[in-house]
């Protein structure tokens, strides 16, 4: 095991925090601000994923799909909340994962019959493929190093909206003490569709940088939401702050235990045990690492006060 | 004491599940004893965790990890050679009950939406140590070699023997829940349902007998998945799978949690509707998704409300 | 003089900025009807709580009967004898009145390990449940769900599940909140016949109910307790006169 490895290996592990991180933001300010717990936040990162891989497919503009997956996945969220979600927000969190339940078998039967249920195969362009060479001697995929330099930039732009701007104010007002804000005559439904949207439109990000690395089929969302879960748990529900602190340990966590567990544990175990162990264990790790920091913090490491 | 019509109705509906096997014979349709089979092993499931979400309020979305837990309890000591029934669902229950424990003493500290994310995220976890272990057959599952084997009291190849056995089973399930739910333990675990505050304002501390709830939940879903797996003869990771979670909640909610019918009835309609859905579209799951949305959004009550009489704790 | 059975010393609570329970000092003698008024926002409903254990005190100590409980859990209280009724009631609205009670009475009577036994034919149970229900008056409406209760039934239902926990100290907050006269006439009856029998801290804003009941009142604004004495006596303070009788007086 060198250290170009581990390296290596981290880095990965910082974009699939990054990518957990543009998840887990807009699933946290919806529950912070809405109150609402929204199962269905995965098929949005699913048709990101989709509408971006056919449109390039389809076309060879790469761009083309990066702008249509957002813009699809920002209008069908708008349209989600306007239309399934907005009863949800009265309701019981019984009730609203119940239903956000229901919306994912359709939105994954939606799908398959749109394209299958056999993964799509994803391409890139070609100034997007190769290597970059990130620190002397370590050359890192391009594609994943955009990823993260994207995902940083985003979780930077989205600290500048909650912290400098007056929607942020509203927001981060509404996070905190949610009748107040309605009470002080704001336009609540604007702010919750407009939040949402933002929630919405960070999935569908997600989604279409996902595209290229994992997998592309139904049900993608649910895999990656129930991670998205954990780093929320670890977290804090309702702080973005606590989203990207929980996302990047999750991400490093998951990354470097299967990269490294077993070969770790084989150094002191039979191989044919490491083999079973390893990946058993590293599949387990961050959910182990959940139960922790549960014990210790069961509110989470951030956790904001949500009236 | 007279009988309330939802016990009238209670009986009613086992006595119709007796004459399924005579009814199948008569008719020369033995499907459908494996399909009655099955809603009453899902009827099992569904019971089991309306325990925790109808009685005790506590939305576990991780409950199919039990019968996963329980299947792969009787799978892999048939593996080894270990056919015996009642080393296998001894197994099944007790590896239920500790996993219940651990579980639930982690989760069962936090509440709300914290809560039904644990839940979910440890039934993932053990999906995922499922598919990782490939001896058992990882991603793809593996056959049962053998049904559990009980020499000289049933054999459960015999598939009307083992369809009593089931209805004996859930029977007794429902009379073990109903004398729960209204002996002290289960006063406990309604009220704190119904007002947690009250709950400890009274000297009660809730902790514990959530826990015990969510351990003897978990016990009965180990038996569902014992049963369910020599009713499939094959096992694998979907079993626990945090959808099948979904759908067994669905059963409770649509049938009427907080009952004792309510289950059974749920099991019995979704089932029955997969089965006429599936038959008509391979993609019946585009059906079923908003159905379920429209059920949260009117039916909340469950179908047990329609019964004259009314809804009411069972 | 014996130790008193309810000490409060130096008992505080910040929420950010706010300083709810400000280094609060009091004393409830065994027997004594000690009541607890004050300006709305003055902090009593959050002292209350403290009491309670619904909330823990930044600073300070509560000792209960001789011995410290600030770190006791509400249910632990509760079975050392210190019961409380709730200013919003909070009964379990799915429950009959008599099921109401006889769970308070259970919380007390042994173990709730128990899975076979129905609770609601066990005349361990039932017997006090009903008992203490004909005491507070709602007999006739023991098989009435509390959710059909009228307002007045509810507060007194309260005051049963109070009672049902055989306790030593009785923690009421504003029990004739939302009560019409003759039902409060009727509460204030019901409270006087309990004095003496029971210790009583009585937080209400009803001044007749205040000044009928109580052996001692203490005053509190802005989380400070700014008079404690015989009811004659704070009445005539012209601290409390200013802060808060003042206001309420008729010329």
């Amino acid at each position: 095991m060198n250290l170009l490895l581990i390296l290596e290996q981290a880095l990965n592990g910082l974009q699939y925090g990054v990518t957990l991180f543009l998840m887990a933001a807009g699933l946290t300010l919806v529950f912070g601000i809405m109150n609402l717990v929204n199962l269905a936040h995965g098929s949005l990162y699913m048709v990101g994923a989709y509408l971006a891989t056919t449109f390039y497919q389809w076309t060879g503009w790469f761009f083309g799909g990066v702008v249509l997956a957002l813009a699809a996945t920002l209008l069908t969220g708008i349209a989600l909340e306007m239309v399934a979600l907005r009863t949800l927000y009265e309701r019981d969190h019984l009730d609203q994962v119940l239903a956000t339940f229901g919306l994912i078998l359709f939105f994954n039967e939606l799908i398959a019959i749109g394209w299958g249920r056999a993964a799509l195969y994803t391409g890139l362009p070609a100034w997007l493929g190769g290597h970059v060479p990130v620190l002397p001697g370590v050359r890192y995929p391009v594609y994943r190093a955009v990823v993260i330099v994207v995902g940083l930039a985003v979780a930077a732009l989205l600290w500048a909206l909650v912290a400098r701007t007056r929607v942020g104010m509203l927001i981060r007002a509404g996070a905190s003490n949610r009748t107040m804000v309605a009470a002080l005559g704001i336009n609540i439904r604007l702010l919750y569709t407009l939040v949402f949207g933002i929630g919405a439109a960070l999935a569908g990000l997600a989604g279409l940088m996902a595209g290229p690395i994992y997998a592309v089929q139904p049900g993608m969302g649910e895999e990656i939401l129930i991670q998205v879960f954990v780093v929320i748990v670890i977290g804090g529900i309702g702080s973005i702050r606590g989203a990207l602190v929980g996302a990047i340990i999750v991400g490093m966590v998951d990354t470097l235990g299967r990269a490294f567990l077993k070969p770790t544990l084989a150094t002191f175990l039979s191989p044919s045990a490491a083999d079973s162990a390893g990946p058993a264990l590293a599949s387990m790790l961050i959910y182990l690492l959940m139960a922790v920091v549960l014990f210790v913090r069961p509110q989470g490491l951030f956790p904001v006060r949500a009236r | 004491m007279t009988p309330s019509r939802r016990t009238v109705a209670l009986v009613a509906g086992v006595l119709v599940l007796g004459l399924v096997p005579v009814a199948a014979a008569l008719f020369n349709q033995p499907f459908y004893i494996d399909l009655f089979r099955r809603i009453m092993i899902f009827a099992i499931a569904a019971l089991s965790l309306d325990l925790i979400l109808g009685y005790g309020g506590m939305v576990s979305f991780g409950h199919a990890a039990y019968l996963g837990i329980g299947g792969y309890a009787v799978g892999i000591l048939t593996h080894h050679g270990v056919p015996n029934g009642y080393l296998q669902w001894s197994l099944a229950i007790l590896a239920s009950a500790l996993i219940a424990l651990v579980i639930g003493a982690i989760s069962i500290r936090t509440s709300g939406v914290y809560f039904i994310m644990i839940t979910l995220a440890f039934t993932q976890m053990l999906y995922y140590l499922g598919i990782s272990i490939e001896e058992y057959g990882g991603d793809d599952g593996m056959r049962l070699a053998r049904r559990s084997q009980f020499p000289g009291v049933i054999d459960l190849s015999d598939a009307t023997a083992f369809y009593y056995l089931v209805l004996g089973i859930l029977v007794l399930f429902l009379f073990l829940s109903h004398r729960i739910v209204n002996a002290r333990f289960g006063m406990v675990i309604r009220a704190a349902r119904s007002n947690e505050a009250r709950t400890l304002a009274i000297g009660f501390a809730p902790y514990r007998y959530k826990l015990a709830a969510f351990v003897i939940a978990g016990a009965m879903g180990g038996v569902a998945g014992a049963l369910l797996v020599n009713h499939t003869e094959y096992l694998t990771p979907e079993f626990m799978h945090w959808t099948r979670s979904g759908e067994i909640m669905f059963m409770v909610i649509l049938g009427g949690m907080g009952t004792l019918v309510g289950p059974l009835v749920g099991a019995l309609v979704l089932l029955l509707l997969e089965d006429v859905l599936s038959a008509w579209t391979v993609h019946w799951q585009i059906i079923l998704g908003p159905f379920l949305v429209l059920v949260v959004l009117f039916g909340k009550r469950g179908l047990v409300s329609l019964l004259p009489g009314g809804a009411g704790r069972g | 003089m014996a130790e008193p059975l309810l000490e409060i010393r130096g008992v505080t609570k910040r929420f950010g900025g706010l300083v709810a329970t400000n280094h609060v000092d009091l004393d409830i003698v065994e027997g004594q009807t000690h009541a607890l008024i004050g300006p709305n926002g003055a902090g009593k409903t959050t002292l209350i709580g403290q009491l309670a254990g619904e909330l823990r005190p930044d600073a300070g100590r509560i000792r209960f009967g001789g011995e410290d409980i600030t770190g006791l859990s509400t249910p632990a209280r509760s079975i050392r004898g210190l019961a409380r009724s709730f200013q919003i009631t909070s009964v379990f609205r799915e429950f009959t009145a008599l099921d109401n009670v006889a769970l308070a009475v259970q919380a007390h009577a042994g173990s709730s390990f128990r899975f076979w036994r129905p609770a609601g034919s066990d005349p361990a149970l039932r017997t006090p449940a009903l008992e203490i229900l004909q005491a507070v008056g709602l007999g006739p409406r023991a098989d009435v769900s509390a959710a059909s209760l009228a307002h007045g039934e509810q507060r007194q239902l309260e005051i049963a599940m109070v009672l049902a926990t055989r306790p030593r100290l009785l923690l009421l907050d504003e029990p004739m909140a939302g009560m019409g006269a003759e039902e409060s006439q009727r509460m204030i009856a019901f409270l006087r016949g309990l004095k003496g029998r029971h210790t009583i801290l009585l937080v209400e804003h009803d001044m007749d109910a205040v000044f009928a009941l109580a052996d001692r009142i203490s005053v509190m604004v802005y989380g400070r307790l700014i008079a404690t004495g015989a009811p004659e006596d704070v009445r005539a303070n012209p601290d409390v006169r200013q802060a808060y009788l003042g206001e309420e007086e008729s010329p």
